[in-house]
């Protein structure tokens, strides 16, 4: 392998690590208000992908994808208020079967919606030939485009969470449940709010990345385990860790091409998934101390 | 015990009604589906002694129906006739191998159904064993994700290995003949011999489980339901139930896989989608999770009608809409045991509020 075509791997690898990641960080931010894992999370990445495309029929590329982000995030709410909210304690494999139902309804409706094809968006800057030179390695402009919106997501996120008041509620809901009560802050309406900021940022992501990797009304279940995988690769609840084992996951896809047959790069994830399940459930940058200890 | 066996006789009974309806109304062919919708019943039974009586979820059953399916199918197709005299050949000795003329005229030298069927069987245990070690440490969310994990992998491999015809899937499997005079296959004129020998199975495995659930076993299995640390602490063999029960439900879904694969002379990979497993568990879920015979009726019903295309394009979805209806309103299943007790408090609300 030339050094050129392993750098182009590696940009491959961000590309897809980034994707991986944002539903990554959308999973973490339910489970930590929640204790609850999203199975529907792929679907709202797929949704804000299809939406997008939808409205860029007759909107400008930004105004669609922020008419398609605030739908999704309208959705997300809407899920947690009507499948959710009302429950009184309920157990972790109801709340795993009905995220999981969700799921399906999600994904279904949007069969009927808009039909087997497969859709995708224009390319922001040039076109699915444009590519920026960096030595031997070829980038296309979308890649920069994936990388940066994802990174400013991630910043904004941790300005969110770290100084500004709701952020703070949230976070303190996630540390202690009841002192946070106690203090007058509105569980419920936390939970909600965290259910739609992760559809929000799944819908973005769906939108961002859909000129490369396309969308279709199944591709949000295959996102949601390689999600799951990078969540619980980084330690479920961190989300900057999630961000690095987003890369680690999507350099291990690319490479894994130049090994083993394109039709079981679907399988390293999840073999990876099960690996760390197996040997190491508190993640690969979480002590087992720190797993009990949620951070954003 | 006497009202497990007036049970059995009276499931029986309904079979035989079934049938007699199909014959008496003219709609024989109905039979088809019944009988396959018998071999997803006995995947179900299995799943839900996991799921309702073991408190194991698994989102990954379908997996284990296609390994035995699928391996079935591999060893019942493959030829074999060009390692003929080579060292392969003392499995022809040992009456291993059967031949047959091919679709096509040419001579096809395979694996006997039987000999498949076991191997199939033991792979799909071993399999099960292997994996159900480390994946039943794992609770909540982590087990639900490594068994929707295994099930998705054995998916991929099965649509990406062209040895298996990838999307395609094997056909032209042929019958499996148990023995002379009885045989697993499709074809019409043995509509109603197949329809009692599947619904057969299923009682016959139906029995076992009731006499399993009923048995110091099934007790350990509801202790571990109920507090898994509390029965270990009274010297339950925590791990060890688990793994059996997991085992032996991945044995149940193999053996289904392999009779329906014959049955309908192929397999295909959707039989290994996750949306299947996601089926199972939603029928057990509605037949009111630790009840085996909710789950049994509500999987003949379900599958019959679903086989039957009474579900349209919708089939998924109504899958998908039955399992969070389930969950949100009746979270221990419609079909509980409990359900006749609770029925007769509600209406007589009344008497039982004077005498607390």
């Amino acid at each position: 392998m030339s050094i050129d075509l392993f750098f182009q791997y590696v940009v491959a690898g961000i590309t897809y690590g980034t994707i991986y990641a944002v539903v990554a960080i959308g999973f973490n931010i339910i489970y930590n208000t929640t204790g609850i894992i999203n199975f529907a999370q792929g679907e709202f990445v797929m949704l804000g992908g299809m939406t997008a495309v939808t409205f860029h029929q007759f909107l400008p590329l930004p105004a669609a994808i922020l008419v398609a982000v605030l739908i999704t995030t309208v959705i997300g709410a809407l899920v947690e208020i009507l499948f959710i909210r009302w429950l009184y304690q309920p157990s972790v494999l109801r709340m795993i079967i009905i995220t999981i139902g969700l799921s399906i309804l999600i994904r279904e409706t949007a069969l009927h919606i808009w039909g087997e094809s497969v859709r995708s968006l224009p390319y922001f800057t040039g076109s699915s030939v444009t590519s920026i030179r960096f030595g031997g390695v070829y980038l296309s402009p979308q890649v920069l485009w994936v990388v940066g919106l994802c990174t400013l997501v991630v910043a904004l996120l941790s300005v969110f969470f770290n100084y500004t008041l709701l952020g703070r509620q949230m976070r303190a809901c996630a540390a202690n449940r009841d002192a946070a009560r106690l203090c007058g802050i509105s569980a419920k309406n936390m939970v909600t709010l965290s259910f739609m900021l992760s559809a929000a940022i799944g819908a973005l992501g769906g939108s961002v990345v859909c000129p490369i990797t396309y969308v279709k009304y199944d591709s949000g279940t295959p996102l949601a385990i390689k999600g799951f995988a990078v969540a619980i690769l980084g330690g479920l609840g961190n989300s900057l860790a999630a961000a690095g084992a987003g890369m680690i996951l999507g350099a291990l896809e690319s490479f894994s091409i130049s090994i083993l047959p394109a039709a079981y790069k679907d399988a390293i994830a999840i073999t990876i998934l099960l690996l760390v399940l197996f040997v190491k459930p508190s993640g690969l940058f979480g002590s087992a101390e720190a797993a009990r200890l949620k951070e954003f | 015990m006497r009202g497990r066996y007036l049970q059995l006789l009276g499931f029986t009974g309904l079979i035989v009604a079934i049938q007699l309806a199909t014959q008496l109304t003219g709609n024989p062919y109905h039979l088809t589906q019944l009988t396959m919708s018998a071999y997803y019943s006995l995947l179900v039974i299995g799943l839900c002694l996991l799921i309702g009586y073991a408190g194991q979820i698994s989102i990954g059953h379908a997996g284990f129906f296609a390994i035995g399916g699928y391996l079935s199918a591999l060893l019942t197709t493959h030829d074999l006739s060009a390692h003929k005299g080579t060292a392969f050949m003392w499995l022809a000795k040992a009456g291993v191998l059967s031949s047959r003329t091919g679709l096509y005229g040419g001579d096809l030298l395979t694996v006997h159904p039987w000999a498949a069927c076991l191997v199939a069987i033991f792979a799909t245990v071993g399999i099960a064993y292997a994996v159900g070690g480390p994946v039943l440490k794992l609770k909540g969310h982590y087990l639900a994700m490594a068994t929707l994990g295994f099930g998705s992998i054995v998916y991929r491999i099965v649509l990406g290995s062209a040895m298996v015809g990838a999307a395609d899937g094997i056909s032209e499997v042929p019958p499996f003949s148990l023995f002379p005079g009885l045989e697993v296959s499709g074809r019409a004129p043995l509509r109603v011999q197949n329809y009692y020998l599947a619904w057969g199975l299923v009682i016959a495995g139906m029995a076992l489980l009731l006499n399993l659930v009923h048995s110091r076993a099934g007790r350990a299995l509801s202790a571990i339901h109920g507090a898994e640390d509390a029965a270990d602490a009274t010297g339950i063999p925590t791990a060890r139930y688990k793994l059996y029960t997991f085992v032996l439900s991945a044995a149940y879904a193999g053996l289904a896989g392999v009779l329906l694969t014959h049955f309908n002379g192929g397999i295909g990979p959707s039989e290994a989608s996750i949306m299947k497993s996601i089926r199972y568990v939603a029928i057990v879920a509605v037949g009111g999770m630790a009840n085996l015979w909710g789950a049994l009726l509500m999987s003949l019903l379900l599958n019959y009608l679903s086989l039957r295309g009474y579900f349209g394009t919708y089939d998924d979805a109504v899958f998908g809409g039955i399992l969070i209806l389930i969950m949100l309103f009746a979270p221990e299943g419609l079909l509980r045991r409990q359900l006749p007790g609770e029925l007769r408090r509600l209406f007589s609300r009344g008497d039982a509020e004077e005498a607390p």
